[in-house]
């Protein structure tokens, strides 16, 4: 694959210590990187004139559950000039409190992806302009798309608003 | 009049009386700033769309959008249904072109499983493809004139609307939720009597459209109320995530039908309307152009579409159909795994784009291998072309904002979720 060489070496030359796996299934490359440079690699990514990724198409995270090192964000990038798409993922360390950078500084379209997916996984972005959660009500304890979350809802988690005295 | 002056005068007096009221105040009316909540339940945010706008006099100052007054919880629902099951909920994603969502959710599927789809299949996925395209466009100008008065254009377009459900319900057994596809295939063949439909529609849909363009394009109160106005730059759209018609209104030439090509639309000649202006005309011209492409498209797949089956024959991934699971022992046993456990795709994630009516509507799906993902995204074009508005109105005029709403044409059930 022409771009995934690319890829490979645009990373190996400049991040050679950040990434952790380079993937390719079903024709979808994908970069596994350390989310401590997060900014800095989106910042070359969206720079470089050969990679030129203009536009975050997607943020989002998963949620592994069980795993000692629970969610992971996933950005995925999309050139409009070079026509090619990159899926970026980085494995946050802290499962309790997990917090990442915010990429809104490079693509201003992040900021409603980095917004749902605080509402929906609770990941805090730092550095975003206006963290707030974008579905659920401000006043939701939860983050519904955590898998500790039960399908059908927590009784009691959405009140309803006081009735006022007339 | 003479107490008001005197109230101004006597400064203990006013402070007392401010205290006592705090509705009292004593600048100008016309100087203040005014916070109005436009939505969520006003008949110009097409649903559930709530702005809170800040105005000085007429004009907008600040805007923010509200989102979450149709959130369903899709994506929590998909992790919790297997794929079979999650078809008829694509429906409800945009709701003006189901069966556009229908095709991509299971583009995306088929591209995580690794199934094959038949030849005939793939070409009546595209036509009910492109004929949902022109109902989504249909809707998105019909509001849009609406919106900005002009009632006649509105009632065209339902008009032709109403025949493209006609075919929908003769191809697919019903008029609004489809849920036609099936991974490897589509639910049923559509027959001669549906064709000729199409047919007969376009011969005369080619006229009324035009019939459309001239109503509005030569209308100086539409042109007039639309041009340049809501202007979105081409380095802010791409920033800012636009996709779809809104960024092709913005002077960017890029299709994903062209650009990653996904079933045969490489074979298919048509072209990318693109209009650099960036405003709601061109938005609203892009639309209308789109329309004729794929008319175009659709009459392309009609002169190609050949005989055969219309769902692959890969039992352990696609259902059999009804006959040979009531005749046939092999099918029955797999009918009821699939049903059951699921169509297991493989370990992985992907992520599948389409051009859908509204822009790009993307599904990622991460499997772990069992008959349900273990994340599935949807990537709404809708969601994304809205983070656009407070560019977009800021510095407008309140009556502008309705026609900026109509001019980027979202839809809550998909932008919720």
């Amino acid at each position: 694959m022409e771009l995934k060489e690319l890829i490979a070496n645009k990373f190996k030359e400049n991040f050679a210590e950040e990434v952790v796996e380079i993937t390719d299934f079903r024709g979808d490359i994908s970069v596994e990187i350390k989310p401590e440079k997060i900014v800095e690699i989106c910042k070359f990514l969206k720079e470089d004139s050969e990679l030129d990724f203009q536009q975050c198409v997607d943020v989002t995270a998963i949620d592994w559950a069980k795993r000692k090192r629970r969610f992971t964000t996933v950005y995925h990038l999309l050139s409009y000039n070079k026509n090619h798409r990159l899926r970026l993922k980085s494995t946050i360390e802290d499962a309790k409190n997990p917090e990442i950078d915010s990429v809104v500084s490079i693509w201003s379209g992040a900021n409603w992806y980095e917004r749902e997916t605080w509402d929906m996984y609770g990941i805090v972005f730092r550095n975003h302009p206006d963290l707030r959660r974008i579905y659920m009500p401000e006043a939701f304890e939860y983050y519904p798309l955590r898998k500790d979350f039960p399908v059908m809802g927590i009784p009691g988690s959405l009140p309803l608003p006081e009735k006022e005295e007339d | 009049m003479q107490n008001f002056i005197d109230i101004n005068n006597d400064e203990k007096l006013l402070n007392k009386l401010l205290e006592s009221d705090p509705d009292i105040t004593i600048e100008d009316a016309l100087e203040n700033e005014m916070v109005i909540n436009m939505g969520p339940q006003h008949p110009a945010t097409h649903g559930v769309l709530r702005l809170v706008l800040k105005l000085d006099g007429e004009t907008v100052v600040k805007c923010i959008p509200e989102l979450g007054y149709l959130h369903r919880g899709y994506e929590k629902m998909a992790e919790n249904m297997n794929f079979y099951d999650y078809i008829p909920h694509t429906d409800r994603l945009d709701y003006t072109a189901n069966l556009c969502n229908n095709v991509a959710y299971v583009l995306a599927v088929e591209k995580l499983a690794g199934i094959e789809v038949p030849e005939r299949a793939t070409y009546i996925r595209m036509i009910v493809n492109e004929l949902g395209r022109i109902m989504g466009h249909l809707v998105a100008v019909g509001t849009f004139a609406l919106d900005v008065g002009a009632i006649t254009a509105f009632m065209w377009t339902f008009r032709e609307r109403e025949f493209i459900q006609n075919i929908f319900d003769r191809i697919t057994g019903a008029r609004f939720t489809t849920s036609y596809t099936r991974f490897g295939g589509v639910a049923s063949d559509i027959d001669d009597e549906a064709i000729a439909m199409i047919k007969e529609f376009f011969d005369r849909f080619v006229d009324t459209h035009d019939e459309f363009e001239r109503l509005l394009n030569t209308n100086r109160i539409f042109v007039d109320r639309l041009d340049g106005v809501g202007l979105l730059p081409k380095d802010k759209a791409i920033g800012l995530g636009i996709t779809g018609p809104n960024l092709r209104g913005s002077g960017v030439d890029y299709d994903i039908r062209r650009a990653a090509p996904y079933m045969f639309y490489d074979k298919m000649d048509f072209n990318v309307p693109v209009y650099p202006e960036g405003d709601s005309l061109s938005r609203y011209f892009v639309r209308v152009d789109e329309i004729k492409e794929s008319v175009k498209i659709v009459r392309q797949c009609l002169d190609q579409i050949k005989p055969g089956p219309v769902l692959s024959n890969d039992p352990k991934k696609v259902l059999p159909h009804k006959d040979e699971i009531y005749t046939k022992m092999e099918e029955l046993i797999h009918d009821f795994i699939i049903v059951n456990f699921g169509i297991n795709p493989p370990v992985g994630d992907t992520y599948m784009a389409v051009e859908n009516p509204k822009g790009e509507l993307g599904f990622y799906i991460v499997s772990n291998g069992s008959g349900h993902p273990w994340k599935m995204k949807i990537r709404s074009p809708s969601f994304c072309n809205i983070q656009a508005l407070p560019l977009m109105c800021e510095g407008q005029m309140i009556s502008d904002v309705v026609a900026i709403i109509g001019s980027i044409d979202p839809v809550m059930g998909e932008a919720d979720k």
